[in-house]
């Protein structure tokens, strides 16, 4: 199809591409190092060093953030100042700004590595970050939509390719969960309170956080998928307009599953019926997508063999159309009451954020970094297959360890003895997860050391010269 | 009109809406028009047009 040889699109401004998509491998090494140290501060409690800014409470957060806004976002802002460019055939807008974008986002993100193990928390989940931060994400943010559809209003292409759809859906609606979810009471500095109260906190922060799995990590990530699979097999995507119905029926549904996190709360029963429904409902658009992803290797099923990007982009669809299936499925309230608390939920956001979003991200990026370097290939190829092995080895590992674990803590929280009293204590389910556990640990190590192989065959792609990594010729 | 009423009305609105999504994704006036847009990952390895040698 083209002549990878040569540097292409020489036109296009790379510059920002190439920093998020370099500190996009940086955070995650980071991000994932963090969730396998408090993973094995499970196991081993003295890990924390009796330190208050190691202990597991305030690292958690850490480990979250680091890679939800850190690697996750930073790939997001690589791929959709990339995709938006080349599908629309121009220049990014206003390149100053977008500058702007990147530098204020890393400034964003070491102020979190900075609060957060201080302690400085507003205490909700995935929005820990206190107000200052949360008035400069908001800044940060509005310069990215300006960035953004700035480029689209710009374009030379008569359509706006169906990517540019999901990328534009994710940075309004993040921007509108999170300046929602931040509102607060500032009592000083470093200390705010909700301004919502009760229930209505909770629902708030619920819309938000399942949002920012439905927005960030899910339409991000499918204008990724978009055109990054249909560009590394060559063939464009299965069926165009299911991914426009894909895209309306996704973005309709997403923004009323929240409730399904508050089965059997404070929160009035009908709106957890009405959760339930609408996250059962969003299997459709979800494996409408799914398929269309993988469909459109129909007749290209042989470039699997040989090609382990290709493998990396097909393997997180088929990981997120496992979490897909499972997520309806916890939502249902009479599963929810066996799973909600348990190690199961754990193991359902991570088959989405290993599996799906961190591979989708990998894949992608094993593309993108030789274009903009210059080279037809990355400096090993060998080396990307290990590291598929590795992800798909460690992202399995995790996951099945933490159904066993979360079923088991769930099966042992509700027995009861013919008296009525708890058969086992909650000390009991926690001394019966230790083996898991561990091997939950050992799933994430494999991640990690993918990761760390994957830096280095980044910085010897970097530094190559030029043309010295030609594309390998078409079995 | 009562809350109920409201509801009701709501629902077919968006009901329709996405029947109407649908309906305007399949229609076969748009095939072309979609054809093209699908191939736009394919024409992007040059910014300026005319100057096509690496395809």
């Amino acid at each position: 199809m083209m002549n990878h040889s040569q540097p292409q699109g020489a036109d296009y401004n790379y510059t920002v591409v190439r920093q998020f998509a370099l500190t996009t491998v940086l955070w995650g090494i980071i991000g994932m190092s963090v969730g396998v140290l408090i993973a094995a501060q499970l196991i081993w409690p003295q890990l924390n060093f009796d330190t208050p800014w190691l202990t597991y409470s305030r690292l958690r957060p850490l480990h979250t953030n680091a890679v939800i806004f850190a690697f996750g976002t930073s790939a997001l802002f690589a791929t959709s100042y990339y995709i938006v460019q080349r599908t629309c055939q121009t220049r990014l807008f206003a390149p100053k700004l977008a500058a702007f974008t990147f530098w204020g986002w890393q400034a964003i993100i070491l102020s979190a590595v900075l609060t957060l193990p201080l302690g400085i928390t507003s205490g909700k989940e995935y929005a820990e970050l206190e107000w200052p931060i949360d008035i400069a994400i908001t800044i940060v943010w509005v310069t990215y939509a300006i960035v953004f559809f700035g480029t689209i209003i710009k374009r030379t292409t008569s359509h706006i390719y169906v990517a540019n759809w999901f990328f534009g859906a994710f940075i309004i609606t993040v921007a509108v969960l999170h300046i929602v979810n931040s509102m607060a009471v500032p009592v000083s500095l470093w200390k705010s309170y909700s301004l919502y109260a009760g229930a209505v906190d909770a629902m708030v922060q619920w819309w938000y956080g399942h949002n920012a799995v439905g927005f960030l990590l899910t339409a991000g990530f499918l204008g990724m998928m978009y055109y990054f699979v249909p560009k590394q097999a060559g063939r464009p995507v299965y069926s165009y307009r299911l991914s426009i119905v894909h895209f309306w029926a996704l973005i309709a549904l997403y923004i009323w599953a929240g409730p399904h996190h508050l089965h059997y709360t404070a929160l009035p029963d009908w709106t957890q019926s009405l959760g339930m429904v609408m996250s059962l409902i969003l299997f459709a658009p979800s494996w409408g997508g799914m398929i269309n992803g993988i469909m459109t290797l129909s007749g290209a099923w042989h470039k699997l063999r040989t090609d382990p990007v290709l493998r990396f982009l097909v393997v997180s669809l088929s990981f997120y159309g496992m979490s897909t299936f499972e997520g309806p499925m916890m939502a249902i309230k009479t599963v929810n009451a066996l799973s909600h608390y348990t190690d199961w939920t754990v193991g359902h956001v991570h088959s989405g954020a290993l599996g799906w979003v961190a591979m989708v991200s990998i894949g992608s990026l094993y593309h993108l970094i030789p274009v903009l370097y210059g080279h037809g290939r990355m400096y090993s190829s060998n080396l990307v297959n290990v590291h598929f092995w590795l992800a798909t080895i460690g992202t399995v590992l995790y996951i099945v360890s933490m159904w066993i674990s979360g079923v088991m803590q769930g099966l042992m929280w509700r027995a009861v003895n013919s008296d009525g009293t708890l058969t086992y204590s909650f000390v009991e389910s926690i001394e019966a997860s230790y083996p898991f556990y561990f091997v939950r640990f050992l799933g994430g190590c494999f991640f990690v050391t993918g990761m760390l192989l994957m830096a280095y065959n980044v910085f010897k792609t970097v530094k190559a010269p030029k043309e010295s990594l030609p594309a390998l010729a078409e079995a | 009109m009562d809350y109920g009423t409201i509801q009701g009305i709501i629902t077919i609105v968006v009901m329709l809406t996405f029947v109407g999504i649908f309906a305007w994704a399949y229609s076969s006036r748009r095939k072309d028009q979609f054809d093209e847009a699908a191939n736009l990952v394919f024409s992007d390895d040059e910014l300026s047009k005319g100057s096509g040698e690496h395809k």
